[in-house]
């Protein structure tokens, strides 16, 4: 029995998975749900478990390897067949082809071009036509089976041609994604032409003039590392809020001793619950005490629509030796500290072991992040879009403030708020971080 | 040269294949004194004698029936329909009987069945059938459908020759309407492989039998817009060339299916199941059919003309796959 193992898909719009590492070689044993390799998507990193028990046949997907959803990425059979081979798909030839035997058509069937006596086939033709505009497809590529072939051979995004189709309703034909691999090559090939290929033969002056910003290269020892998809989807969304939203950060301070005071009280009773209570735990639910006051902060903008969103879902940014990921605590206004605790721990856990599922990183309304970790004063994040407020956190410290113009030593953090000026006012942000302020100072011990 | 007429290239090659081999011989109705409804056997009975130009009843089981066990004793008879339609009254003989014999005895039943096949001539529902599918469903025989005068001759040379029960549907209305200069010397055009007809490069047109010059027609019209249509003359049926259909589906992306018959359980049917099923990832547009309504064939002259597939047509389901 063999048992096709498959690139699965991790959430609705996710279309493709690199596999990051293989946990199994070639040969060796598997058991039913454990792990066999890692993958990279989008959206998360995960461990993905074998579906069968058995010999791992065959590995078809290389390391780093990107492939589609539901692509065979390995084979797990029982050990005693062959290993299956990967299909290899013959080119089609063009053969010129025989004319032999070339009718003279000297009498050929009597000209039906005229006029048609019968009625004309309303019914069939409206059916057919019916037909078409079903087929397949969305978003302005839709396509046909050997345009997205061509595009798999030549490693094109298909999207890259929507709503630049030029067949029926727009989709997107052979001559389409063939003149766009044209246009792709030959765009590749015109800046090395340009470029003079000897010293010693002047260039001609009238050379076209050169793109506008030169790339600057450091010309020393280097070592090129290609982007993993999730650095390269990181550098995305940081690009892609910086140029969206209206950035504005603004700073608070915090006393921290009630809260420091209540941890202390309650830590044991809480790790008795099997609930480590982390100083975090106090900032979400503050946070989401202060988002039911100031429900624009947990909004979005559409357009011109600003979208107010029921439910109070945290991220929490979460940092990773390979990268960075923000897990979210669904509904947080409805857990008490204990229930936002155990979230905190859960999400960051399976965040390490790269057990999150998709759902788990989706559907955030707010954000809060820690640049204080490593002992940063604060920092000002950028907003994980479509959001529109981010909280910074930085490190809690013992310094000497004035209390009633006496000098005290109290464990102080300061707070950032990176917010959207599109959507929200300074004046609305600062009452924002006032109140979790005055939450925090005033917890109650 | 003289050219010659398709019903002419079938008498030839019947005539020249009696020459060379005695076993061969011709039964049916009216083929003898009367020369055959269509003159395809005329001058024979005088060439070659009633032993070998036997008219028979009207009884086309008969006639097949006979015909088979002549061909198990050593012979190889060509046994005339007078028109295709009437073949179904033999469908028992032809199918379980002559069909079978290789599989269940090992006997080869080296018969050729000629049916005068096709609409256009105002002939009616049982004079202008294409009957050719029941057969292609059966295995154990060959089926061919030849369109020009070269293949005409060369496939029924192809099929005395063959050693297994070949069904010949000759298309009446090309019998004195195509003609060519055809080689003096002998030839055969194999069983099971196609021509292509024209070379071109945006949609694949696959036929047989009379519409291959309503497609040639077609891609003549069309030539003037741009739109370069590839036509191919499958020929044969049964086995049919499936390695040129894919190579052009290959090659244009685009395919039209077209055929005489009526639609559904229609060859194209099968054509567009393989072609779906083989080149999936090499196709640009939906495979298109081009056939006959699924209705008996009309008596009345405009209706017959609007039931059979027309130029119009063709030019009409190009025109839409080319912007597909």
């Amino acid at each position: 029995m063999e048992t096709k193992v498959i690139m699965p898909q991790m959430g609705e719009s996710i279309f493709e998975g690199t596999i990051t590492k293989w946990l199994k070689k070639k040969g060796e044993k598997v058991e039913r749900d454990e792990p066999l390799f890692e993958i990279s998507t989008d959206k998360i990193d995960s461990e993905i478990p074998a579906p069968a028990s058995g010999v791992v046949e065959d590995i078809l997907v290389k390391e780093g390897q990107t492939v589609q959803i539901n692509t065979v990425v390995a084979v797990i059979g029982d050990g005693g067949s062959k290993p299956a081979e990967a299909k290899t798909e013959s080119k089609p030839e063009v053969k010129t082809s025989s004319t032999e035997g070339k009718p003279g058509i000297k009498e050929g069937p009597a000209p039906v071009a005229g006029p048609v006596p019968g009625p004309e086939p309303k019914e069939e033709e409206k059916e057919e036509e019916g037909e078409h505009e079903d087929a397949g497809g969305h978003d302005g590529t839709r396509s046909s089976p050997l345009v997205r072939r061509i595009a798999k051979e030549h490693g094109i995004d298909l999207s890259a041609l929507a709503g630049k189709g030029t067949g029926l309703n727009g989709r997107i034909t052979k001559r389409d994604v063939l003149s766009y691999i044209e246009q792709g090559a030959s765009q590749q090939k015109r800046p090395a032409a340009a470029q003079p290929a000897k010293p010693a033969a002047p260039a001609p002056p009238a050379a076209p003039p050169a793109p506008a910003v030169p790339q600057m290269k450091f010309s020393g020892d280097v070592e090129r590392v290609a982007m993993s998809p999730m650095r390269k989807l990181i550098a995305e969304h940081m690009v892609n809020s910086r140029r969206t939203a209206a950035h504005v950060t603004t700073f608070f301070e915090a006393d921290c001793s009630r809260i420091m005071q209540h941890r202390e009280k309650n830590r044991a009773e809480f790790e008795r619950a099997g609930v480590k209570l982390t100083v975090t735990s106090y900032f979400v639910q503050a946070a989401a005490n202060a988002l039911k006051r100031f429900p624009i902060v947990n909004s979005s903008l559409e357009g011109d629509t600003i979208v107010y969103k029921r439910p109070i879902n945290i991220g929490i940014a979460v940092n990773l030796d390979w990268g960075l990921i923000v897990p979210v605590i669904k509904n947080v206004d409805e857990k008490n500290l204990q229930g936002i605790a155990h979230a905190l721990n859960d999400i960051g856990e399976r965040a390490r072991n790269k057990k999150l599922s998709t759902d788990d990183v989706k559907d955030g309304t707010f954000t809060i992040t820690n640049p204080g970790q490593f002992g940063g004063l604060i920092g000002t994040p950028i907003i994980n879009q479509p959001q529109v407020a981010i909280m910074g956190m930085g490190g809690i410290k013992k310094r000497a403030v004035v209390i009633d113009d006496a000098i005290a030593i109290r464990p102080m953090i300061m707070l950032s708020l990176s917010f959207d000026h599109r959507v929200i006012d300074g004046a609305v942000a600062d009452q924002f971080m006032a109140d979790i302020q005055k939450q925090l100072e005033n917890w109650n011990v | 040269m003289a050219l010659t007429t398709y019903v002419e290239a079938i008498r030839q090659g019947i005539w020249e294949e009696m020459e060379k081999d005695e076993r061969v011989f011709v039964l049916g109705e009216d083929v003898g004194i009367y020369g055959g409804a269509f003159k395809v056997t005329a001058g024979m009975l005088e060439k070659f004698g009633e032993w070998r130009i036997i008219d028979t009843p009207i009884s086309e089981s008969a006639i097949v029936g006979a015909a088979i066990g002549a061909a198990l004793m050593g012979m190889r008879p060509i046994a005339e329909m007078q028109f295709a339609d009437f073949i179904s009254c033999a469908f028992d003989q032809i199918t379980n009987f002559a069909a079978k014999c290789r599989y269940r005895w090992g006997a080869g039943v080296p018969i050729v069945i000629r049916g005068p096949s096709g609409g256009g001539v105002h002939g009616g529902p049982f004079h202008s059938q294409n009957p050719e599918m029941h057969y292609v469903h059966t295995p154990g025989l060959k089926v061919v459908c030849p369109a020009t005068a070269y293949d005409a001759k060369g496939l029924i040379k192809a099929a005395i020759r063959d050693p297994d029960p070949v069904i010949y549907f000759e298309h009446k209305f090309l019998y004195r309407r195509v003609k060519e200069e055809l080689p003096s010397e002998d030839f055969v055009v194999p069983i099971g492989k196609a021509a292509v007809r024209r070379n071109g490069s945006d949609i694949s047109v696959m036929t047989y039998g009379a519409m291959l010059y309503l497609a040639l027609d077609a891609a003549k019209e069309l030539e003037m817009e741009g739109i370069d249509l590839e036509v191919v003359d499958l020929r044969s049926l049964l086995p049919f060339d499936k390695e040129t259909v894919l190579e052009s589906v290959k090659k244009t992306n685009k395919v039209i299916l077209l055929h005489e018959d009526t639609r559904i359980g229609g060859f194209a049917g099968e054509l567009a199941a393989i072609i779906a099923d083989e080149a999936f990832e090499y196709l640009d547009g939906p495979i298109r059919r081009i056939t006959a309504p699924d209705t008996p064939v009309p008596y009345s002259p405009p209706l017959e003309e609007f039931f059979l597939p027309k130029v119009s047509d063709i030019v009409r389901v190009a025109r839409e796959l080319y912007a597909y």
